[in-house]
């Protein structure tokens, strides 16, 4: 009897101990990077948002403090149903207590639901919709690196103020392309231009003459491309061949990343007007980043501004779990002390986190150098302004983010 | 109305490319009755020796529109030297795998040595520039790029249906025994045409470079379409595949005018539709 009261006692002291075990802080962190891994998208986030997120873990310096991180990627292949399922194992399964990047707002958006349903951490960087952090916002969500109203602030406002009162889009049909064209047009209009016409394009288009033919038949002084990735650049690249240009129509990219530059080529690139949050070469500390991110990826690309997002939004989140010193593997109670603290990081700078999970950072004009500017292979842009994170990104007071009325 | 010629237009210009491409697809289904999921690699491949030969040979697009055909066809032949001609005789369903993990691996090798975005590669001087016809502005590349093509079409369709070759060609295929008997090497015949479809491929591949992006998925988005262009104009008849091949590019090109959300669908319903009512494709033959 006394044998069996004693390892009845034992029995229970163990199960305790194995309990707290599970429910303390612990220093354990799974990292997931969802991305479009080998399509449209696959060279703006793709496998150098995995290097990007990687490094981050690396510099934080966290696993000689006795941290355990792991990073697992996935492929969401531009269809918000693998996102959705890839998102749900992850959470499930592979118990992820973070989905970084996500690039493509029809899967960000869905991914989003996913995320706030298993209380993780969420960090886009990828997708464009500025949807995530207003009427959709969710206490797991911080949208890094840019959204549709920074781009319609920053490069519409720009080209209606220097005289395109008259706007034709070219708008990837889903809702990437409807947020930007919606967040474009309100600007347009505002600042008294109008908006003649519009066609809506299938995502992963190669040939856009047809729809560059209407553009060109509506006379308008701006064709205002609302899409992204190789759709840009095939608007672009086939916007030239068809002598848009020259006829007096300006194009613009509003949404244009570094590798697009690349395979556009200056060429026919230059001129063009856009905005990023990030380039590679813009001080010494993004010089160090970019070469180091360079030599780990196979192609040798430098950094676009969305796997920089990556980099910064991960560091900030560990230093949000170094802070409370233990993972609680709770999202909400991590996003919000990401939010206390303001952020500070090599490529984005100072900023800080609003509470409808917006990242408050500078972005900045820039122009397509011409070939003979062009001093190496990545040597693209100009710095044409700066715009301050307050004057770029949605303010508190216009957000619809529920979180907001609280 | 002039909006409606120049979609009209742009639709010839993109259909020379299915054509071109459902032409090779036609010839090497119709010699080898081999279902090539490998073809939009390769035309990936025609675009990307061009674009070395360009940057690392300093070899004009006019060379690379004879050597890219010729390089990409030697690899095609290799490919059915070593792997397809053990598939003789077999279940069609094994050619299709063995071609569409070729083309997985093919993709896959491009795609972890260039990214997805892809290289550019510029329209040659001669050809730069474009002619105001009045309801639209051509450029002179597209205009070359489906005179070229109908060009290839027409002499291809001559060598196999109109030539002594192409009667070999025919005759091997119909009875490889009884050809063979009066002499004449129908296994070599057969790599040689496999290269030629490539060929096609690979021909098709250069001229898409100036206008899209040289990119390693370039062949995968297009060669599903191609697959529907051959389905309609009925498998292995080389000139259904060419009338096919422009008609649908024309019919893309006014969808995208009327309807623009469903132009990358319309090829798909009509190909559905095709299939309700005349199964075996427009000019097809029942087995």
């Amino acid at each position: 009897m006394k044998k069996s009261i004693a390892s009845f006692l034992l029995g229970t002291a163990l199960a305790v101990t194995s309990a707290g075990i599970a429910f303390a802080d612990d220093k354990i962190v799974k990292i997931g990077a969802l991305s479009d891994q080998s399509g449209l998208y696959a060279d703006l986030g793709g496998p150098g948002s995995t290097v990007a997120a990687q490094m981050a873990v690396e510099d934080s310096g966290l696993a000689a403090k006795g941290w355990k991180i792991d990073i697992i990627s996935g492929d969401h292949q531009n269809k918000p149903d693998i996102g959705t399922a890839i998102a749900r194992q992850w959470f499930d399964v592979d118990k992820v207590d973070i989905i970084v990047d996500v690039p493509n707002s029809g899967v960000a958006l869905a991914v989003n639901n996913v995320i706030k349903e298993k209380n993780g951490v969420y960090i886009n960087s990828g997708a464009a919709t500025s949807d995530l952090t207003n009427a959709q916002c969710s206490p797991n969500t911080v949208h890094w690196t840019y959204d549709t109203y920074m781009l319609a602030h920053t490069t519409g406002q720009a080209l209606v103020k220097a005289g395109g009162d008259t706007w034709f889009f070219l708008t990837a049909d889903y809702a990437f392309g409807a947020a930007l064209e919606r967040d474009t047009s309100a600007v347009v209009t505002a600042n008294g231009g109008k908006v003649v016409g519009g066609v809506k394009h299938p995502l992963n288009t190669p040939d856009f003459s047809s729809f560059l033919l209407q553009a060109q038949a509506s006379k308008a002084k701006i064709i205002g491309l609302a899409n992204a990735g190789g759709d840009t650049t095939n608007s672009i690249k086939q916007a030239a061949e068809f002598g848009i240009g020259k006829g007096g129509q300006k194009l613009a990219a509003l949404l244009l990343f570094l590798t697009d530059v690349k395979a556009i080529g200056l060429e026919t690139a230059q001129g063009l007007n856009f905005t990023e949050t990030f380039y590679w070469d813009m001080n010494d500390q993004t010089r160090a980043f970019s070469k180091k991110f360079s030599e780990k990826m196979k192609n040798g690309a430098m950094p676009t501004m969305v796997q920089a997002g990556v980099y910064a939004g991960v560091r900030h989140y560990l230093k949000a779990l170094e802070a409370l010193g233990g993972n609680p593997h709770d999202g909400i109670k991590v996003v919000e002390k990401m939010k206390s603290m303001p952020t500070e990081d090599d490529l984005f700078g100072k900023g800080e986190i609003q509470p409808n999970g917006r990242t408050i950072h500078s972005a900045y004009l820039f122009e397509v150098k011409k070939p003979s500017e062009s001093k190496g292979p990545w040597d693209f842009y100009k710095l044409v302004g700066t715009v301050s994170g307050d004057q770029a990104f949605t303010p508190l007071s216009e957000s619809k983010c529920p979180l907001l009325k609280k | 109305m002039q909006a409606l010629y120049a979609q009209l237009l742009v639709g010839l210009i993109n259909g020379s490319f299915y054509a071109l491409l459902s032409l090779g697809l036609a010839v090497i289904f119709g010699m080898l009755n081999i279902i090539n999921f490998a073809h939009g690699a390769l035309y990936m491949m025609g675009a990307f020796v061009a674009y070395f030969l360009l940057n690392l040979g300093g070899i004009s697009y006019w060379w690379a529109l004879l050597l890219a055909p010729v390089i990409v066809g030697i690899f095609g032949m290799i490919l059915e030297r070593t792997m397809l001609q053990w598939l003789t005789g077999l279940d069609h369903l094994y050619g299709l795998l063995l071609t569409f993990g070729i083309a997985l691996i093919v993709q896959g090798v491009f795609q972890n040595y260039f990214g997805s975005s892809g290289l550019p590669y510029a329209i040659p001087d001669q050809l730069k520039g474009g002619m105001n016809l009045g309801f639209m502005f051509l450029p002179i590349y597209r205009g070359w790029v489906v005179i070229f093509s109908l060009v290839v079409c027409i002499a291809t369709w001559f060598l196999i249906e109109k030539t002594r070759l192409g009667a070999y060609l025919r005759a091997a295929t119909e009875n490889p025994t009884l050809v063979r008997a009066f002499g004449i090497n129908v296994p070599r015949m057969i790599t040689l045409t496999y290269g030629l479809g490539v060929g096609l491929a690979a021909l098709a591949g250069v001229l898409s470079a100036p206008i899209n992006q040289v990119r390693p998925l370039m062949g995968a988005d297009l060669i599903i379409v191609v697959f529907a262009v051959v389905v309609i104009g009925g498998m292995g008849s080389i000139m259904g595949s060419i009338i096919t091949g422009f008609a649908l590019g024309v019919i893309e090109g006014l969808t995208k005018y009327f309807y623009p959300e469903a132009s990358n669908t319309v090829v798909f319903v009509l190909m559905v539709l095709v299939l309700l009512v005349k199964p075996t494709g427009l000019t097809g033959k029942a087995a």
